[in-house]
């Protein structure tokens, strides 16, 4: 009766294209239970660092400068910061709450345990990390509507846009997350890839102030789509390049959580 | 042989690995392990640190990928099925994993989802649940306010969120005082009463020895003797034995001992003793006044520290 047992049966290889079952939405709801519980203490750094950026940057630095592209600074700082924010949440969940769930807490382990696999894990922590940040552009867009910055009804589609380059930002996350082995990997990643994303990005300051060469490699990166399409968007009118930089940011979100997923798998599962 | 007699065993059988191996880099960490354990027994995987009782666990789960044998969990072939295996059994882990930020009750809900269980379904079992881990005053404390003890019960009462088969659990002790690994001896009896099938993996006897119908004893991978704990006793070491420590017992032990015993083994500063009949050590040992001894039945570590050998291991 051996015959009735399989030969060696096999893990499917780290490199399969991603499973994607809506197994994912436990993970989801238990991080946003833990979130739910927390929210009084957590909603202050989603609302105040914001808020400081947009006051100090805006309204103090802002009333020295001329307009930019035909706003104020204040609205050009204000609308462009709802991307970087965006990108600071999703980054940090992504990162620092997944990295102590994965390594210190070992929640991951629990629910490996359970008929959740690696691909149902890794999808709810991309989707939590990029719901958070989603938050985190609602909370931004209610300050700038409460302060009369921009009231446009298209600003509403800003939301959507969030959640879909959280997303990006998150699977991004994911990646550095897999190989890190403590929290000074983070950190540093922070410091040499997400802040100088950031400074490209045209949130500060228009891509047109950056030397030619620059601004070119500006162009293809993610953060810089980014502001590109959040920014519009918040002041009531159409991206310029909106189709462009959809594409250029789901290209960045395909491959991104694509490595991150090989990489969890090879981590996990050895 | 009848075909009707395989199909029936086939059914009993809740997990059967065979020749299973794995390497990782250059040495074999499981090396041809093969096992199978029935419907409602106890089963102990006994070894020191390092003998590949965790990897073999990693493979039964599909969370690991043997590099050649097979593996059939609750009737499925792992990994293969091992998502489909993992809906009927439960995992007691090492280290306590549950979520700091949760309640007791919130641990088990959430993690009843994780099987797809409505919440409404594992609200319905959570007083018995918590009967179970006797941590019903305890429903609404965060994870911070429970001993050690607690924190395993709930871990236990965790892994049977699903009502599982079977139950896995790695070293459910390690770490509890005595009273605390009491408490779970008697719930373990308990799911065993209530016909769950056991698979443990520890490294204390007294727990092998009080719970497993059957233990295996694995070393570098490999299975070096699999039995009932007594039966096992009984075929590899001499029923009596004296520990022999103090002065004089070296001396003791060369010029005298080593005639009356059937077996020495000198571990430290004391000397073990194998005997069918100790009467006439135990003679000789009352006219040495500075030597003390203890006189006491064969028992599992003897078995243990027999077939794994007595020098230190470098994991431990």
């Amino acid at each position: 009766m051996s015959a009735a047992l399989p030969a060696v049966a096999e893990i499917d290889s780290p490199w399969a294209l991603p499973r994607v079952s809506l197994r994912f939405i436990p993970v989801w709801r238990r991080n946003f239970l833990v979130w739910r519980k927390l929210f009084v203490e957590r909603l202050l750094t989603n609302v105040v660092e914001p808020l400081l950026t947009i006051v100090a940057f805006g309204y103090g630095l802002g009333s020295l400068l001329p307009q930019i592209e035909g706003v104020t600074y204040l609205q050009f700082l204000a609308t462009g910061s709802i991307a970087m924010s965006v990108m600071y949440s999703a980054k940090f969940e992504a990162l620092w709450g997944a990295f102590s769930r994965m390594h210190v807490q070992k929640t991951w382990d629990a629910i490996l345990h359970t008929p959740l696999s690696v691909d149902d894990l890794l999808l709810g922590e991309l989707v939590w990390a990029a719901s958070k940040a989603t938050f985190t552009a609602l909370c931004i867009l209610l300050m700038i509507w409460a302060l009369d910055i921009s009231r446009e009804p298209l600003s509403l589609l800003v939301l959507p846009v969030a959640m879909f380059i959280a997303l990006v930002f998150a699977a991004m996350a994911l990646i550095v997350n897999a190989v890190a082995r403590s929290y000074d990997l983070l950190s540093n990643y922070f410091t040499v890839v997400v802040m100088p994303l950031v400074f490209l990005s045209g949130v500060y300051f228009p891509l047109a102030q950056l030397p030619d060469w620059l601004r070119v490699i500006a162009q293809w990166l993610p953060m810089t789509a980014a502001v590109d399409l959040v920014r519009p968007l918040a002041l009531g009118r159409w991206p310029a390049n909106g189709v462009r930089d959809v594409v250029l940011l789901a290209a960045w979100g395909a491959v991104c959580y694509f490595i991150a997923l090989v990489l969890t798998r090879r981590r996990l599962l050895k | 042989m009848d075909t009707a007699v395989v199909s029936a065993s086939m059914v009993d059988e809740v997990l059967a690995v065979r020749d299973l191996r794995k390497v990782y880099g250059s040495a074999p960490v499981v090396d041809g392990l093969s096992f199978s354990i029935r419907r409602g027994e106890c089963y102990a995987l006994l070894g020191p640190n390092g003998a590949g009782k965790t990897t073999t666990l990693r493979c039964c789960l599909g969370l690991t990928q043997p590099d050649s044998g097979t593996i059939r969990l609750v009737g499925e072939p792992v990994p293969r099925e091992a998502r489909r295996a993992r809906i009927r059994v439960g995992v007691v882990p090492q280290m306590d994993n549950l979520d700091p930020d949760f309640t007791v009750a919130e641990n088990l809900i959430v993690y009843g989802r994780y099987y797809g269980l409505a919440d409404r379904d594992v609200a319905q079992r959570l007083p018995s649940l918590l009967d179970f881990a006797s941590l019903a005053h305890k429903r609404d404390a965060r994870i911070g306010e429970l001993s050690g003890g607690m924190k395993r019960r709930l871990t236990l009462a965790r892994a049977l969120v699903n009502d599982p088969d079977l139950v896995f659990m790695d070293e459910p002790t390690t770490g509890l005082d005595p009273q605390a690994r009491h408490v779970i001896w008697d719930r373990l009896k308990q799911l065993l009463s209530r016909g769950k099938t056991i698979v443990l993996t520890t490294h204390f006897m007294d727990e092998a020895e009080r719970l497993a119908d059957r233990l295996a004893v694995i070393d570098h991978g490999r299975m070096i003797a699999e039995g009932a704990p007594r039966a096992l006793i009984a075929e590899h070491i001499e029923p009596q034995v004296l520990e022999v420590y103090g002065d004089g017992a070296m001396q003791w032990a060369e010029a005298i001992g080593r005639d009356l015993a059937a077996r020495i083994e000198i571990t430290g500063e004391t000397v073990f003793c194998y005997a069918r009949d100790p009467t006439l050590a135990l003679h000789s040992l009352e006219s040495r006044p500075g030597v003390r001894y203890l006189h006491r039945p064969a028992n599992l570590e003897d078995l243990f520290l027999k077939l794994t050998g007595r020098e230190m291991r470098a994991e431990s």
